[in-house]
């Protein structure tokens, strides 16, 4: 490992943060025609025979530019039906404010595609396609075959579909963990249960509206998510896992995590599952927020698998105090486009954060994802293990960014990542910055990058394995960074995963 | 029966033909011998039976069972019954020894493996070894000495339990007491799992506690001389001189 003690501030990191200043927004104006006058130049132009179709059509563009603007009013009906306490309301619609005045991130992948112009349809989707099982792709259908995934639970996972068994079993799940004083509900009830107060008091206070655009826009339209809360010195031996929750209508898609874990507890929570979820509105901007008491202990585990239309913008964050620690584990399959970041603040002496992750392109694919990591207090230690594939074009960015603060002294960070690239036409970058204050840190960083070699998959064919096969044990195994960190099943689920997405990469 | 035969084999890599004109015949049961100098192109053969992409077979054909696989994928091959215990086994990090045998397993036989009766026997074939037990759960020849790896080609031998085994210089770097328990388990192989043997080798000592029936001798890519086991005793007392001042 290459270790030396970084003093010279890296510019890149400034990219990290998304530029939030003095950008312009990227041609959406958002402005108001009035309805009726669009009507009346319509029917002066009835009679006018030389009226050409694309004139027709481009009235009736404007025609939706004035529904496609997020208003305070389509903010307050949301408000309205998730009969949020006045507060919250009041959030909404300054988060709104801020949202309306922040430029689009313009320093990652495109999110061109996008459509900004007309953002309701994605934060309150036509219900009438959502429900149709014949509008789901088929690459989804029959990747949900593949994984062996119950008919019930298909249509379900694919948001058109009644909810199902799995909220039986959230229940249990909720009834054994409050036996320990844990609370664990959805979001919505939290706002009005026995902790009120404390979501008040730390909802969205780690991640602010303010930090960019789609914090803003979670902050306007949040839905769904969980609340989970563990009392000192509570060690919850079982996972929980939110893939319970992700069924009800507009969560898995800015939905909203909240999770305080108190004084010397420990939890262990789960995020999603290996089956990818389709959304018509293929925008995701959830967040999840954490609060690690001292001495407290939080892993938290995801394994996303987006549909392949999605833009998955979502920001995660955990706060750790004195002693206290996060293991953050991280599966990122499917999407569009990423953009993820998890970011841990050391807050107290000996906090400590771990990051393993593993994100997989494929065709069409830009995943733009890592880690940051603020050392804020002496002796925290950190440790980022990221391991990315690319292949048939896909393209994985690395970004990374390890700030130890002037003051944060004796701290201890390594940061290794490593690509591994599955053909000529894909694409891997390494984005790794550290900005350092203190001489007193030992800081190291190490980076690699490869490919499968003829002869590997030559020998592991010699035992019998096809082609395909051998493939995929060489990438599952270049993976095992993240499974050997997961439970058995969720382990499994991403072999599966990853064979899937190698079916196929021959030739 | 007739298991592996060559009929006039031709094999180059990139351009440059490294065999010339082999032609062998090994029936079921019997333990055959290829000796020669370093480059003479005997690891090329195992390869190119095996079906390796890199080594083309440009005239003659291979037959296994009767039936040409030249055009044959290396794991229809292992499918069939073949197996090649490499000379420099490869690392595969991330995946166990013994994750990795039980899926060959199920591979080549089709069939699910019950975990504790797999478990059971991939400890008594450790210990055949003198492996401990640890290395089931370490990855596959990652950070394994030469000799751990020679053991692990021979463990999965031991496994996967094929008709036709190819030894790579099974026992080139091994120590006298690791040749021992390597030949100790070819023995095994061949003893109890009804095994044919192609061994190739260009020193003499893991022969010494197996019954050879036929040696072949290669230099520079061809076949010179083909012989009993008495062939083995005149090599170790004379080497390979008298083929190379014929060459």
């Amino acid at each position: 490992m290459v270790k030396e003690p970084v003093e010279k501030r890296i510019d890149i990191n400034s990219e990290i943060h998304a530029k939030n200043d003095g950008q312009k927004h990227k041609g959406i104006d958002l402005k108001t025609v009035n309805l009726k006058e669009v009507n009346t130049k319509e029917k002066t132009y009835v009679d006018d025979i030389d009226r050409s179709i694309y004139d027709f059509r481009f009235e009736e563009k404007d025609f939706f530019r004035v529904e496609g603007g997020l208003t305070p009013e389509i903010v307050k009906q949301i408000s309205k039906e998730k009969n949020d306490p006045e507060w919250m309301k009041e959030f909404r619609l300054k988060s709104l404010n801020i949202y309306n005045k922040m430029p689009v991130p313009d320093w990652g992948p495109s999110i061109d595609e996008l459509n900004m112009d007309n953002i309701v349809t994605y934060v309150r989707p036509n219900t009438d396609m959502k429900g149709d099982w014949s509008e789901v792709p088929d690459d989804i259908k029959i990747t949900f075959e593949r994984l062996g995934i119950p008919e019930a639970e298909r249509t379900s996972l694919a948001g058109v579909g009644a909810q199902f068994d799995s909220e039986l079993v959230y229940h249990s799940v909720k009834e054994e963990v409050a036996a320990m004083g844990v609370i664990y509900t959805d979001f919505e009830s939290s706002l009005h249960g026995k902790y009120a107060d404390m979501v008040k008091k730390y909802f969205m206070k780690l991640i602010t509206p303010g930090d960019h655009k789609f914090a803003a826009l979670h902050g306007a339209v949040w839905s769904g998510g969980s609340f989970v809360y563990v009392p000192p010195g509570v060690n919850v031996d079982i996972p929980l896992q939110s893939y319970f929750r992700l069924n009800a209508p507009g969560a898995g898609q800015f939905e909203h995590t909240l999770i305080i874990v108190d004084e010397g507890a420990y939890l262990h929570f789960i995020e999603g599952c290996s089956a990818p979820k389709y959304n018509v509105a293929n925008l995701h901007a959830g967040a999840v927020e954490i609060f690690v008491k001292k001495n407290a202990r939080v892993r938290y585990s995801t394994i996303e698998n987006w549909s392949k239309n999605m833009y998955n913008l979502n920001t995660k964050r955990a706060i750790v105090e004195e002693g206290g620690a996060i293991e953050w584990v991280s599966g990122s399959f499917g999407s569009k486009v990423s953009y993820l970041y998890p970011m841990s603040i050391l807050n107290g002496s000996g906090a400590k954060a771990e990051f393993t992750g593993v994100t997989f392109a494929g065709e069409g694919q830009n995943l733009d994802t890592g880690a940051k990591i603020l050392h804020n207090a002496p002796n925290t230690s950190s440790f980022i293990n990221i391991r990315s594939i690319s292949k048939s074009g896909g393209i994985n960015t690395y970004r990374s960014s390890v700030v130890i603060a002037k003051h944060a002294k004796n701290s201890k960070s390594a940061v290794s990542c490593q690509s591994l690239m599955l053909d000529n036409i894909s694409r891997s970058d390494t984005i790794p910055a550290m900005d350092i204050r203190t001489k007193d840190a030992d800081v190291g960083h190490e980076a690699s990058i490869g490919r499968i070699s003829d002869d590997s998959i030559f020998y592991l064919m010699s035992r019998g394995l096809s082609e395909e096969d051998a493939k995929a044990l060489i990438v599952s195994g270049f993976a095992d960074n993240v499974s050997k960190e997961l439970p058995l099943e969720y382990a499994v689920e991403m072999n599966n995963l990853i064979r899937l997405e190698m079916i196929g990469s021959i030739g | 029966m007739e298991l592996l035969k060559l009929e006039g084999v031709d094999v180059k890599i990139e351009e440059k033909q490294i065999l010339h004109d082999i032609s062998l015949k090994i029936n079921k049961g019997e333990t055959h011998v290829i000796m020669g100098p370093n480059g003479a192109g005997k690891s090329t053969l195992g390869h190119a039976i095996m079906g390796n992409p890199k080594f083309e077979v440009t005239a003659g054909r291979i037959l296994y069972k009767g039936e040409e696989i030249n055009d044959e994928s290396p794991d229809k091959r292992a499918k069939a019954g073949i197996y090649l215990s490499f000379q420099n086994p490869l690392e595969v990090p991330g995946v166990s020894l013994s994750n990795f045998v039980r899926t060959a397993g199920e591979q080549i036989s089709g069939e699910r493996i019950k975990f504790m009766q797999f478990r059971r026997k991939v400890e008594e074939t450790l210990d055949i070894l003198q492996m401990g037990k640890e290395y089931a759960d370490r990855d596959l020849n990652v950070g394994f000495s030469g000799g751990e790896k020679k053991k692990s080609e021979i463990f999965q031998l031991l496994m996967l339990k094929p008709t036709l085994a190819i030894l790579d210089e099974a026992d080139s770097g091994l120590d006298v007491d690791a040749v021992r328990i390597v030949s100790e388990g070819v023995r095994e192989y061949k003893e109890n799992m009804d095994g044919t043997l192609l061994i190739i080798t260009h020193s003499t000592r893991i022969l010494q506690s197996l019954k050879v029936d036929v040696v072949h001798i290669m230099v520079n890519g061809r076949i010179v001389d083909t012989s009993d086991a008495s062939l083995i005793e005149k090599i170790n007392a004379e080497g390979f001189e008298r083929y190379l001042a014929n060459a």
